[in-house]
């Protein structure tokens, strides 16, 4: 049977058998970095052209269907032509800061895969405090994004840069209580114990209603952290050009639009892990022989699977709803989310200790 | 892997950017031009200069996202062992909110939060 575990196993004991630990040590480093780059550049691809396509089935058109099937080389021949541009810095921009930017949110998106669950047993690393982890790191990303808009010197830059600023900032305090209040359930912080617990159902499933309310904010607020519609104030086309990343052009901008849906990718990730189990089969209580069944699906399968489902889901509000204005980004955020989440928090940690989840 | 992995994860990232970039650089031929450089500002020469004083209300929502971000931080470890210390965290909690609710009505009180 197909399994990504199995894989890692068979090149680590080749490995072992025929060079010394130093050597095996550095080829893993290597093989870790390449696969890692390969994930980038596929998922870039695919989820651009899975965005273009989910646009095209919500407006009733056909969408990208020139090169290749259904046009699946669109995007590649998109990165074609964004090589051939020429990726000009404007005058007066601080030089330094405006080519590190690209570099800094690459960076971040790069790291915050090293705890994420890809099937069983296929983790970069197993770290203990893996949910705050990411958290940490995923925020880092403001830093790059205010760093493009402050240095390209348009005025459109900085106001797409302030406003994703304060967005990502309100929004990821939301995102961090929906987390928390499914830690609360688990009692641990890393992905892998996190996973374990849901080996008898998922957690929306078994923690009632306020898990379910902190699916919802959690959905929402990391719709908001990766500045998708309808909170995409910070690169807002028709009042802002396009926000942080005006000045940029050629394979510098093509860095953040890469690093933008990889960051919906990686949020997609940390709430199926959170909330629909990660790689974990559809397992109902004590159903034995329909969980036997349920094995039989590849874990690998399962994590793709519901993370894309969430992709989806996010794609699919941005054809939905209209753009908030900012006055009502920040309200919904300070006077609505925030306080359901905390009190749905305190409501989360009374199931927890009265024991009443599943 | 341990924290190897970072280090590892940070070059593939400079990796990725930094061969994007200079297989760009090689494959193009830049023409140039006066009016390249400048600003854009719907094909108008640019009037002024963006970094200049700006509006308060973004640095006031990140005066109050301090706030609550510390007490992020703070729940995270309370969250790991609330099952096992039972009721009294949850009371201890609760108090700790309350007290940082209050700063937060305070500056919702004071128009913090209105924008202008």
């Amino acid at each position: 049977m197909f399994s990504l575990e199995g894989i890692t196993k068979a090149i680590d004991t080749w490995l072992n058998a025929h060079f010394n630990s130093t050597v095996v040590l550095l080829a893993e480093c290597v093989l870790v970095g390449v696969a890692a780059i390969a994930l980038f550049a596929v998922l870039g691809l695919g989820l651009v052209w899975m965005e273009r396509k989910v646009a095209a089935v919500m407006q009733i058109r056909l969408g990208p269907n020139r090169l290749g099937p259904k046009g699946i080389f669109q995007t590649s021949a998109d990165t074609l032509k964004l090589i051939m541009k020429e990726g000009l810095t404007p005058d007066g921009a601080d030089k330094f800061l405006f080519n590190l930017a690209p570099f800094i949110v690459m960076i971040v998106a790069m790291l915050v895969l090293a705890p994420i669950s890809f099937a069983k047993n296929f983790q970069i690393w197993d770290i203990n405090i893996g949910v705050l982890y990411v958290s940490a790191v995923s925020s880092l990303s403001v830093i790059g994004i205010l760093m493009a808009g402050w240095s390209s010197n348009n005025k459109y830059s900085l106001l797409g840069a302030m406003r994703s600023g304060a967005q990502i900032v309100s929004y990821e305090l939301s995102a961090g209580l929906a987390i928390i209040s499914i830690v609360v359930l688990t009692g641990s912080l890393s992905i892998n114990d996190i996973i374990q617990s849901q080996q008898n159902g998922w957690w929306i499933f078994k923690g009632h209603i306020p898990a379910i309310i902190s699916f919802i904010i959690f959905i929402i607020a990391v719709t908001a952290e990766t500045n998708r519609a309808p909170f995409d104030l910070a690169e807002a086309e028709s009042e802002l050009t396009a926000g942080f990343h005006t000045e940029y052009s050629g394979m510098k901008f093509a860095l953040f639009f890469l690093a933008e849906y990889i960051n919906i990718f990686i949020v997609c990730s940390i709430g199926a892990t959170l909330f629909f189990g990660g790689w974990m089969p559809l397992h109902i209580g004590n159903w034995e022989a329909f969980n036997h069944i349920m094995d039989f699906i590849p874990s690998s399968i399962w994590f793709f699977g519901k993370t894309i489902f969430l992709i989806f889901l996010i794609m699919w509000f941005r054809w939905t709803f209209p753009r908030l204005r900012v006055d009502q980004l920040l309200n919904l955020e300070w006077k609505y989310l925030l306080p359901i989440s905390l009190f749905n928090l305190l409501l989360m940690t009374v199931v927890a200790i009265m024991g009443w989840h599943f | 892997m341990g924290a190897i992995s970072l280090i590892v994860l940070a070059c593939a990232g400079i990796a990725f950017s930094a061969g994007g970039i200079i297989v760009a650089k090689l494959l193009v031929r830049g023409s140039t031009n006066p009016q390249k450089g400048q600003a854009y500002e719907c094909g108008i020469p640019s009037e002024g200069t963006p970094w200049n004083q700006f509006n308060v209300g973004y640095y006031l929502f990140a005066l109050i996202f301090l706030i609550f971000d510390v007490e992020l931080v703070f729940m995270y470890p309370w969250a790991v062992v609330v099952k096992k210390v039972g009721m009294m965290a949850l009371v201890e909690i609760i108090i700790f909110l309350f007290i940082l609710f209050m700063g937060f009505l305070y500056a919702h009180k004071k128009g913090a939060l209105k924008w202008m």
